[in-house]
């Protein structure tokens, strides 16, 4: 298992919290919560190791979009770069429902 | 694509198979009456599995919700299948028997509360080894305490289904509710053909599973009390119908010499094929098969 944590900035308050998905094989967890401040932190626990690159290639395509200033934890069991730009994106409608 | 000669009411059907376990949970609630007890946030994970390399989940595979059931206050526990097999740790096997145990002090202060529980669980996480296997026994006591006050449902909807011992927590339950697609056994297939060879349990063959660890099986023989379609409103209504009928007059699990009985009339020096074995043990209706 391999913990991995990036910072973005951000400015963007969020009201309401989101957790979706699940730590099944092939699939991730996503927990995604308001903060103060003008930054968004990620922190990942993934069950496969070495590939930092990838997750910093998906998530730095996913904060051009998004500016929101939360705290995101991410508990991953191999899903794909294509699940976890989903699952990222469900969090967020979630969490501007 | 045209749905021509296919059922309506097949297309239709909303799956209860396919949802996770906090949809599951939820859905079985009356509308609008649920909340979740020590959830995702709480971050109640397991100590033991980053130790080991395994990726936690934040809720350790077991959700807590407490609300009503046709209008009763109920709570149900779901073990989210898809999370290491469903597998009973130290943190989801406490979320469990804590969760009984307040229902049952809720019933000894005069407030009925039903339980359900969803297993979809291959039995103790081994990664926790010794402190799951004291979980599933605290479980068992717990739900021999609660179930003279309420009724303890439980549901085995797939496709996990229900194995090890959680097996055996599922036998004390007062009342059992499996799919077809569900399968509820103590040894799993694969640890028999592994055990006592492939001449014993071929685990390759599913029809040979599903005959004899499947949900319909296991109604027919009488060790599970209703049979339900993957509909979620059926799944529903089945388990409003249980909370409503309240205590049994006799649980399964005690009637010992029934049982006993029956085992004694099984010849073990032969090789039983699982038809034999439904005419000789079937009490819910035709030992024939449904289709």
């Amino acid at each position: 298992m391999e913990q991995i944590e990036f910072n973005y900035p951000a400015k963007r308050r969020i009201r309401k919290r989101a957790h979706v998905g699940v730590v099944g094989s092939g699939d991730l967890e996503v927990l995604l919560e308001p903060t103060e401040g003008q930054v968004a932190r990620v922190f990942i626990r993934t069950s496969v190791d070495g590939f930092r690159d990838t997750w910093k290639a998906v998530l730095d395509r996913f904060f051009t979009k998004y500016d929101g200033t939360v705290r995101i934890e991410i508990n991953d069991a191999g899903a794909t770069p294509g699940n976890v730009q989903l699952r990222l994106e469900q969090a967020v409608e979630v969490s501007e429902r | 694509m045209s749905n021509e000669g296919y059922s309506a009411s097949f297309i239709n059907r909303q799956s209860f198979i396919e949802l996770d376990a906090r949809e599951r949970a939820k859905a079985l609630f009356d509308a609008g009456t649920s909340r979740e007890l020590l959830g995702p946030f709480d971050r109640m994970e397991s100590p033991w599995l980053a130790m080991q390399g395994v990726t936690p989940q934040e809720d350790d595979g077991c959700v807590v919700m407490k609300g009503k059931i046709a209008g009763q206050a109920a709570v149900i526990v779901a073990l989210e299948g898809a999370f290491q097999g469903g597998s009973m740790g130290e943190v989801s096997g406490e979320k469990m028997t804590a969760t009984l145990d307040l229902a049952a002090a809720d019933n000894e202060k005069g407030i009925r509360t039903n339980a359900v529980i969803l297993l979809e669980t291959g039995g103790v996480r081994l990664q926790e080894a010794n402190l799951g296997l004291a979980a599933i026994a605290e479980l068992m006591a717990s739900i021999l305490a609660l179930r003279k006050h309420a009724p303890v449902i439980c549901l085995t909807a797939g496709t996990v289904g229900c194995f090890g011992g959680m097996s055996l927590a599922a036998g004390l339950a007062s009342y059992i509710v499996m799919t077809r697609e569900a399968r509820l056994g103590m040894n799993g297939p694969e640890v028999i053909e592994q055990e006592n060879g492939v001449e014993e349990f071929d685990s390759s063959d599913r029809a040979l599973i599903w005959a004899i660890h499947g949900g319909e099986q296991r109604y027919a023989t009488g060790l599970a009390d209703a049979l339900v379609d993957d509909d979620t409103p059926q799944v529903a209504d089945t388990i409003r119908s249980f909370v409503s009928k309240g205590v049994p007059l006799l649980h399964r699990s005690s009637q010992v010499a029934l049982y006993r009985t029956r085992i004694a009339k099984v010849d073990t020096s032969r090789q039983w094929d699982p038809k034999e074995f439904r005419a000789l043990w079937t009490t819910n209706g035709s030992n024939k098969e449904k289709r």
